[in-house]
């Protein structure tokens, strides 16, 4: 066994890419059932705000005025916007621990931000799309039902648009209490017990 | 500091001059150590004992570089921990320190071979040479046969072995062990003592370990004794043998 080359030269590598991606990968298979509750969370506040969207829309196309929907649909949002959050926080505080060890094995705070980023954007991707696909889905065919008419580019707008949100608030709701428990003392992150 | 230096002819891998923590502020503040200072030797099996609250976990944190004193310094390999940014302190963990745990902290996601490796991909050493060392760590532990399986599919002490070969890992000249056998049982637990005193002797590397395991502080060269914050006592193997049998 060789010996470590100019250990007194304190330049660390950051690990290739590869290596977080593995490790996000690993922890979003491995805790499937966990990480699939926190996805339908996202997925359903998504969904709500997005059906809202998608009904304010055929409600305008009847009667012209919407004032009311846009109260309803920012209601949504925020309601939206609060799960997302706390599906999130809860999922990376009860991960302290964890970020503590890796701390230890010489981990640098970016690396472990980098692979709660990617999980967060896995994890949002995947259940604001759904929720969104679902939200307007079933949103249309009771517009239609109705006899409202939505139109398709306006479905795909709403689609997409849901769907960034969702994103940007999981990676934002994850990556935050990361940054934190990253900047943490790794004997502090060690003893956060939940 | 200088003079300390040249005049102590071993090796000394880590040094702490007047070292305090305090938690909280104003009369809520606790001070969980005191002002210790101490040397630690190159290749040494050293234990530090005290009662729960005696200050003894924190001093052990000081020393891992897992927490930052509020007055005076901790020297590992002679470099100020308090000088260093957070990114050499995680270059500081990575290749100088190991770390072993009374709850075992396997990354839990991650098969035993990749917790093996994962400190070493941190170093930059390229996957398949982290890989066959890996595996050699493995089987230097014994659980070579084992590699592909993840914690939750090992034993407590199979568990603890796995994170002995992992502290391994970058070849450090410290390894960190906070109760390693407080969650074992006694046979286990004499297993991992064995096992640790024998890398101690083999590859010459520092063990310093806190602990109340009387079985732990037979192998000892030293053990500090820690009491309210301060360093009471400072026992050689000698010393230890003698009173015990004393007690006896």
């Amino acid at each position: 066994m060789s010996e470590p080359s100019a250990r007194a030269q304190f330049k660390n590598v950051d690990p290739p890419f590869w290596v977080a991606w593995n490790q996000a990968l690993a922890s979003i298979r491995v805790r499937f059932f966990r990480q699939l509750i926190t996805s339908v969370g996202i997925a359903l506040g998504i969904a709500f705000y997005a059906s809202m969207q998608t009904l304010r829309i055929a409600e305008s196309s009847l009667t012209k005025d919407d004032t009311k929907m846009q109260w309803l649909v920012a209601t949504s949002l925020l309601m939206c916007l609060v799960g997302v959050t706390n599906s999130m926080l809860m999922s990376v505080s009860e991960r302290f621990r964890e970020i503590g060890t890796i701390k230890c094995l010489g981990a640098s705070d970016s690396f472990i931000v980098r692979v709660f980023f990617l999980e967060a954007t896995i994890l949002g991707a995947t259940g604001s799309f759904a929720g969104a696909t679902l939200g307007v889905g079933l949103s249309w065919i009771a517009a239609r039902a109705s006899g409202a008419d939505v139109a398709f580019a306006d479905c795909l707008g709403i689609t997409l648009g849901a769907t960034v949100i969702g994103m940007v608030m999981t990676v934002l709701a994850a990556v935050a209490p990361a940054i934190q428990a990253a900047k943490m003392p790794a004997a502090a992150a060690l003893r956060v017990e939940v | 500091m200088e003079n300390s230096r040249e005049a102590n002819t071993q090796d000394v891998v880590v040094r702490t001059v007047d070292v305090a923590k305090q938690y909280g502020e104003g009369e809520a503040a606790v001070r969980a150590l005191n002002g210790v200072t101490c040397e630690i030797y190159g290749g040494e099996y050293l234990s530090i004992m005290g009662p729960s609250g005696s200050g003894k976990s924190t001093l052990f944190n000081m020393i891992g570089g897992l927490d930052k004193p509020s007055e005076g310094s901790v020297f590992v390999n002679s470099v100020d921990i308090a000088e260093l940014t957070a990114r050499e302190l995680a270059f500081l963990r990575c290749h100088t320190i190991g770390y072993i745990f009374q709850t075992f902290n396997l990354i839990t996601v991650r098969t035993a071979l990749e917790n093996v490796t994962l400190p070493m991909l941190f170093a930059g050493t390229p996957p398949d040479e982290a890989e066959e060392r890996g595996m050699e760590l493995l089987d230097l532990v014994g659980l070579g046969h084992r590699y592909h399986h993840r914690p939750t599919e090992l034993s407590g002490g199979q568990q603890q072995r796995v994170a002995i070969a992992r502290s391994l890992a970058n070849h450090p000249r410290i390894i960190l062990a906070d109760e390693p056998t407080g969650n074992l049982d006694l046979k286990t637990g004499q297993e991992i003592i064995d096992l640790l005193r024998l890398l101690n002797r083999d590859q010459n590397v520092t063990i310093i370990s806190a602990t109340h395991d009387h079985k732990m502080l037979d192998v000892s060269d030293r053990i500090f004794h820690i009491r309210d914050g301060k360093l009471a006592k400072i026992e050689t193997k000698e010393e230890a043998i003698a009173s015990g049998h004393a007690a006896a």
